[in-house]
């Protein structure tokens, strides 16, 4: 127990007198879970959002799909990155292996299928009740798409925050393709799993309380930009 | 009026439209002419709302066709020469002049333009006041003449209304029925289904009567009323004075 209370007085210290190692990783982990997140909703928005309003042969196989990638395992999609990534692999001559730059793609790619998931059903059920009217006003399928993105502005809020709690909290992917290698590609998270298993148990703390103080700014953030939203639009 | 031909007369051929094998819309074959008032009557069920979805081009027929004049410019010309207001408006998430000038955008007019006849229609209809609010926030009433503006803005030949005024109250409904006439003395035809007698009365120059999924009768609105010449026609014109 008193190892315990140490090593929470260790974390304050560290985060009071901003020590500039945790700020590294700090910077860093904020760069490659915000930047994934920007790119898995450039992708995911506008694929739910047209996989809504398409209509095909297997259309139920691909949401399933979709929707059990939610659950998609990170070390799977770490391993199956590496391989790729992996001098000898295919995407080899890239050399992108253990550089925050992987971990973004790795990120992206399990964020990716969340937003689009949430994106789907949200914009299905506006689907449903705009449809007549925009398709009377002679919006096309790809217009119609883009004009519920925008009217579903403020539920895919929520879409891109739970790809974003994905993103911060997720380990096995990124230190897989990461490396966790020091003053590279060290995360909070990978920091976090490589200090407890040292033993220093107060830089892993530390490290803890400055991700969970994130994710509450960032969540904190995103509300206070919707109630914005929300007062400006209805 | 408009300067471009028109897409008048609107022609039904045979027309059916069925599902799960069963026929909704029933060899329905009739002319609507530009000018008169028409109005769709029938019970519950009786298809007037498909009906309507069928000529607008929503619902593709079964069997038979819906046939508008397109004068060799196309289907796509013959849609934006018609606006659809449903019973209950669709607003998107935005202030009401937007949802004006996105109709407009879709129309294809250039987006100066845009503001300035957002402006005049929502006028026309009483709600430049409200231009500002958020669309989402007003009445019934105020959207479903939101509706209307957003389909005034579009200069129709042909104005499709279905049960326009089922869900608002008597001073809504008498607001809705302004602009209705408003569009007619435009020139605009207007192609309505309604369930309230009293409009039909008010409103028609003309009655389309349907009755489980068939024409019975289309005739001047004072014929109908007075003499309708199929029973199922008198019943309804009479249990609708009964009730």
């Amino acid at each position: 127990m008193g190892d315990f209370a140490e090593a929470f007085h260790t974390a304050g210290r560290l985060i009071i007198e901003r020590d500039p190692a945790l700020i590294a990783i700090v910077l860093l982990s904020v760069r490659v879970s915000l930047g994934a997140v920007a790119l898995a909703a450039m992708i995911g928005l506008p694929l739910g959002a047209l996989l809504a309003l398409a209509r095909f042969r297997g259309r139920g196989g691909v949401i399933i799909a979709l929707n059990a990638c939610m659950g998609f395992p990170p070390v799977i999609a770490g391993l199956v990155l590496y391989i790729l990534l992996s001098r000898a692999g295919p995407l080899g001559s890239w050399g992108l292996l253990f550089t925050p730059t992987a971990m973004v793609i790795a990120q992206c790619s399990l964020v990716t299928p969340i937003i689009a998931a949430i994106t789907r059903q949200i914009i299905e059920d506006l689907w449903a009740e705009h449809r007549e009217q925009l398709k009377s006003l002679g919006a096309n399928r790809i217009r119609a798409a883009m004009t519920l993105l925008w009217d579903a502005r403020l539920s895919l809020g929520t879409a891109v925050l739970a790809g974003f709690g994905r993103a911060s909290a997720e380990v096995g992917a990124i230190i897989i393709v990461g490396g966790n290698i020091s003053g590279v590609t060290r995360t909070m998270t990978t920091a976090i799993a490589l200090e407890t298993s040292k033993g220093d148990l107060s830089l892993a703390l530390a490290l803890g309380l400055v991700l969970l103080m994130l994710v509450l700014a960032v969540n904190s953030a995103a509300e206070i930009a919707r109630g914005a939203l929300r007062r400006s639009a209805g | 009026m408009h300067g471009s031909p028109s897409i008048l007369p609107l022609s039904l051929e045979a027309l059916s439209f069925s599902v799960d094998g069963q026929r909704l819309i029933n060899g329905i074959a009739m002319r609507l002419e530009a000018g008169p008032r028409t109005v769709i009557l029938g019970h519950n069920g009786a298809g007037k709302s498909l009906l309507l979805r069928l000529c607008h081009g929503l619902l593709t027929p079964s069997a038979g066709r819906v046939v508008w004049s397109d004068h060799g410019l196309g289907q796509d010309w013959v849609r934006r020469r018609q606006a659809m207001v449903f019973q209950h408006p669709v607003v998107l998430r935005r202030a009401a002049r937007a949802n004006v000038t996105y109709g407009l955008a879709l129309a294809g007019v250039p987006w100066r333009e845009r503001r300035k006849q957002a402006e005049e229609a929502l006028a026309e209809v009483g709600l430049a006041e409200l231009a500002d609010r958020p669309a989402r926030a007003l009445s019934g009433g105020e959207r479903q003449r939101l509706a209307l503006a957003r389909a005034w803005a579009l200069h129709p030949e042909v104005l499709l209304l279905d049960e326009p005024t089922a869900s608002l109250d008597p001073a809504a409904t008498r607001a809705v029925e302004t602009v209705i006439a408003a569009f007619d003395m435009a020139g605009t035809k207007i192609i309505m289904t309604t369930h309230d007698l009293g409009q039909a009365r008010r409103l028609a120059d003309e009655v389309v009567f349907l009755h489980k999924g068939r024409l019975l009768e289309h005739a001047p609105a004072r014929e109908f009323f007075e003499r309708p010449s199929t029973p199922e026609g008198r019943a309804y014109v009479s249990g609708e004075l009964v009730w």
